[in-house]
């Protein structure tokens, strides 16, 4: 558990990627298995160990403890489970015992009922050292919170092994808890692990944005045209009966779309937008989508006010073969195809738009036909379908230039009604210098969301801050982990009393984009280049 | 007679009426009996200062040499009288030239410990506990949650991330008097053999450290003068911990802070700071340190002063000792 436990320690503490990785690989590399595998679950999926309620913690702790100098401690300390994991007392634990491993602290939980987990949770905290009592506790209060994200560890993973992280990801969800013959394969000691499982997800391939001067000298007979939907990018993975939903970072959406899955029918893997609505008759809005998102189950009454479907943009496989290395004009008319047989009610084809130059384009993806559009896909018609955000094969140009993505950075507490609620928000975007990437504020806003919104927001900002200041929360907002926000504003001018250098007209939240990876959200570069774009009067 | 007769709280410091000296006292006094160098124990004006010759000479490389009219060096066990009060020195293992000073009159007798610690430490005589019938104790880490780790597994943490970062400049902050030191000596205790770079604040005193005896090996001043940044990638800087936000750490080769201090021990006090190697190495006693110590001195009454007194007179009270908090000024929070 020691390994485990400065590993941990050392994350929380290390604000650079490269050093997180640094950490994360030579932990893996150190550690022998089972140890490793575990730790690669609960920095990943998650352990499946009976969890200890905060209360029954202290209650424990102050079976132990004489309650005023809990408090003393706590009141000092300021967190729970870190004045827990120092103040428990050493008993019965000498320097030769040598420590619990991770391995025998999650067998011993998982094989014990929630009923006895308190009391056999706390005899193996009598076996622990402080550092390692404060990792145990995090693990079964769940989410150790230390801004490591899964794609994060995986990359480690992939360091480790001098493999490609996409092979990584392709495999990752055919993989079972401690890992043992990923190890191997990364180590050289065994051929790659099999993939048995099935419907795995596939990493998805993302266009880049237009930026001045991007599409000079291309020829727009090489492109291909499509509306790009505001809904989320997902894919629909179908083989040997095994159906799922992902979204576009390989996150298993199934839970909360059965009426989708429900009508695939076929063995296939689809790339498309996510929406809701009947295709050929209505498609919600975003905020109507939202609805749906971020639940582990839906109701048979949201199911019905708000149905799922996919608008079809990509094909990936199809009856057992890969179909990412054809170019996209193949994969085009076999999807075609495909739809053909496919339930009209949840699936449709996103269609191709036709176009004489660049200048109509442009004119398109400022008016387009519905108001479920946020601009233009632009396709080569050749491009090989690779994951990754490759610049040159598909381009993204959104209708309106005034919105940006940007990631929260603080939090303060609100006035009147909502004064109990982190309202007022800072939020950044990033800037690349030497290497690094870093988010430099631009803009504060407090409305443009809905209460229900506020509430889940607010939650999300109690669980992640970072530090405080006053009245003011600092939250977790680094390439790995953050909240994207995205921001909606009236014009952009040059200023020098801000230090991005930048000041916005009327920032407000026009969606919260909980789908959003936070390295994705927009640059700095990006919001200058919009500067002329946008005068301010 | 009652300790208060022996020994009381003054504005001054902790003054004793018969032998009119004061222990460590805050402003400039007459006489005054110091227990060790740090700064808010030891200053410089008093017209006659007791203390071990470490002590004063310690005293002498802080402050010039003068730092007080009349001085006189007390040999650790050897009683010494002052207008028929026995004051003692004995080793409190916290730096070197510590002593806690053991005053008795009458057959009262009252330790005044000064900063101390129980871990072992080779670059300084180790604590020595003395039955006594009051026993004055800091608290400077007087809550059930500080718990000091091994001082060698601490080191040997900072030699392991010297592994994973090659090419990082290990700045490790330390108290220049005492911390810096041990920090060096563990390290060639563990085998480390390498230069180690030094601040210029630290130079004097860990000169004085090696003249003592104490094995610090090769030492290098750390200026760029002689070379590029480059040249400390991968290397160890010990310097004091105000140096990080100082524009002199900004020169080397991707600097990693490294905090060696009790302080440590909360992940939130590293984590204000921006210290992303957290050693949590102390001078100064831990809690179970705190309360085996005051069960050792048999003591019956317990003063309690310099840092977070309420919690170990409620430990006090919980074992049915009698003890006070004793209200001195002039004790910053130990930081480094
Ligand atoms: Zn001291
Ligand atoms: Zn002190």
């Amino acid at each position: 558990m020691k390994a485990f436990s400065e590993l941990i320690d050392r994350l929380v503490l290390t604000p650079a990627r490269n050093g997180k990785l640094a950490l994360l690989t030579d932990y893996f590399a150190q550690t022998p298995d089972p140890d490793r595998g575990y730790a690669l679950a609960a920095l990943t999926e998650g352990l499946d160990i009976p969890a200890v309620k905060p209360a029954l913690l202290r209650a424990l702790a102050l079976e132990r403890i004489d309650e005023v100098l809990f408090a003393y401690s706590y009141d000092y300390v300021g967190d729970l489970a870190e004045t827990i994991s120092l103040i428990w007392p050493d008993t019965g634990r000498t320097e030769e015992d040598g420590s619990l491993s991770l391995s025998a602290f999650v067998e011993t939980l998982s094989a014990t009922s929630k009923l006895d987990a308190p009391k056999v949770f706390a005899s193996l905290l009598d076996q622990l050292d402080p550092s390692e009592r404060y990792a145990a506790i995090k693990l079964v209060t769940g989410g150790l919170r230390i801004g490591v994200s899964a794609r994060l560890t995986r990359q480690a993973l992939a360091n480790l092994g001098g493999k490609d992280i996409i092979e990584l990801e392709e495999l990752w969800h055919g993989l079972e808890m401690p890992y043992r013959d990923l190890f191997a394969w990364l180590e050289n000691k065994a051929d790659k692990p099999q993939n048995n499982a099935l419907a795995l997800f596939r990493p998805v391939m993302l266009a880049n944005a237009v930026q001045t001067g991007d599409l000079d000298g291309l020829d727009p007979d090489d492109y291909r045209l499509e509306w790009k939907w505001d809904g989320i990018r997902v894919q629909v993975s179908s083989e040997g009966g095994v159906r799922k939903l992902y979204s576009r970072s390989g996150d298993d959406i199934s839970g909360a779309f059965l009426d989708l899955l429900d009508a695939v029918d076929f063995e296939a893997v689809i790339d498309g937008e996510l929406l809701v609505g009947r295709p050929g008759e209505y498609v919600g809005t975003f905020n109507e989508l939202q609805q749906r998102l971020n639940r582990k189950t839906v109701s048979q009454k949201l199911q019905k006010q708000y149905p799922a479907f996919v608008r079809c943009y990509d094909l990936l496989m199809l009856d057992g073969t890969d179909t990412r290395s054809l170019p996209l004009t193949e994969r085009r008319k076999r999807l075609e195809t495909l739809i053909q047989t496919l339930d009209t009610e949840r699936f449709d084809l996103s269609p191709q738009l036709d176009f004489d130059d660049w200048a109509q384009v442009d004119d398109m993806r400022k008016q387009p036909e519905h108001p479920v559009i946020e601009g233009v896909m632009l396709k080569h018609k050749d491009s090989p379908y690779i994951p990754g955000r490759k610049k040159g094969p598909w381009f993204k140009w959104k209708r309106d230039p005034h919105t940006i993505d940007a990631v929260l950075m603080y939090a303060q507490r609100g006035h009147g009604k909502r004064s109990s609620y982190y309202s007022d928000y800072t939020f950044g975007v990033w800037q690349d210098s030497e290497g690094r990437r870093e988010l430099v504020p631009v803009g504060k806003a407090y409305f443009g969301f809905s209460d229900a919104e506020l509430k889940l927001i607010d939650k999300y900002v109690r669980e992640n801050t970072v530090d405080r200041f006053g009245p003011v929360r600092a939250v977790t907002a680094t390439t790995e982990k953050g909240l994207v926000f995205e921001v909606a504003f009236e014009g952009i001018a040059r200023s020098k009393r801000h230090k991005s250098g930048v000041a916005m007209r009327f920032p407000r939240i026009s969606r919260l984009r909980w789908d959003k990876p936070a390295n994705e959200a927009d640059t700095l570069e990006t919001l200058e280049s919009m500067i002329e774009t946008a005068p301010v009067d | 007679m009652q300790p208060s007769d022996l020994l009381k709280p003054m504005p001054e410091g902790l003054y004793c009426p018969p032998g009119d000296f004061f222990i460590d006292p805050a402003v400039p006094v007459h006489s005054a009996l110091i227990t060790h160098g740090h700064s808010d124990h030891a200053r410089s004006g008093h017209h006659s200062v007791l203390a071990t010759a470490e002590t004063l000479d310690i005293m002498a490389l802080r402050y010039g040499d003068g730092f007080a009219a009349r001085r006189q060096a007390a040999k650790l066990g050897s009683p010494i009288d002052i207008n028929g009060v026995k004051v003692t020195f004995l080793p409190a293992g916290h730096v070197l030239g510590s002593a806690q000073i053991v005053v008795e009159k009458n057959g009262m007798r009252i330790v005044a410990s000064g900063d101390y610690k129980r871990m072992a430490d080779a670059t300084c005589l180790p604590f020595e506990p003395v039955r006594c019938d009051v026993f004055i104790t800091e608290a400077t880490f007087g809550l059930p949650v500080f718990r000091h780790p091994d001082d060698h597994e601490e080191i040997r943490r900072l030699m392991h991330s010297l592994r994973q970062f090659p090419d990082r400049t290990h700045l490790v902050g330390a108290y220049a008097l005492g911390k810096a030191q041990r920090v060096i000596s563990l390290l060639r205790q563990n085998g480390y053999d390498r230069t180690i770079y030094i601040h210029g604040a630290l130079e004097k005193l860990s000169s004085y450290y090696q003249a003592h005896g104490i094995a610090l090996g090769t030492l290098f001043p750390a200026t760029l003068e002689t070379g590029n940044k480059d040249d400390f990638a991968g290397e160890i800087i010990v310097c004091p911990p105000s140096a990080f936000s100082d524009r002199w750490a900004r020169r080397f080769s991707e600097p990693m802070a490294c905090f060696a201090s009790g302080w440590m021990q909360i992940r939130q006090r590293a984590k204000q700071r921006g210290v992303e190697l957290p050693l949590i190495l102390s001078d100064h006693s831990d809690w179970d340190a705190l309360t085996q110590t005051i069960l050792e001195t048999e003591a019956s009454e317990v003063w309690v002063t310099h840092g977070r007194e309420e919690a170990l007179v409620r430990w006090c009270e919980l074992n049915q000792i009698a003890a006070q908090p004793l209200h001195l000024v002039g004790f910053e929070e130990e930081a480094e």
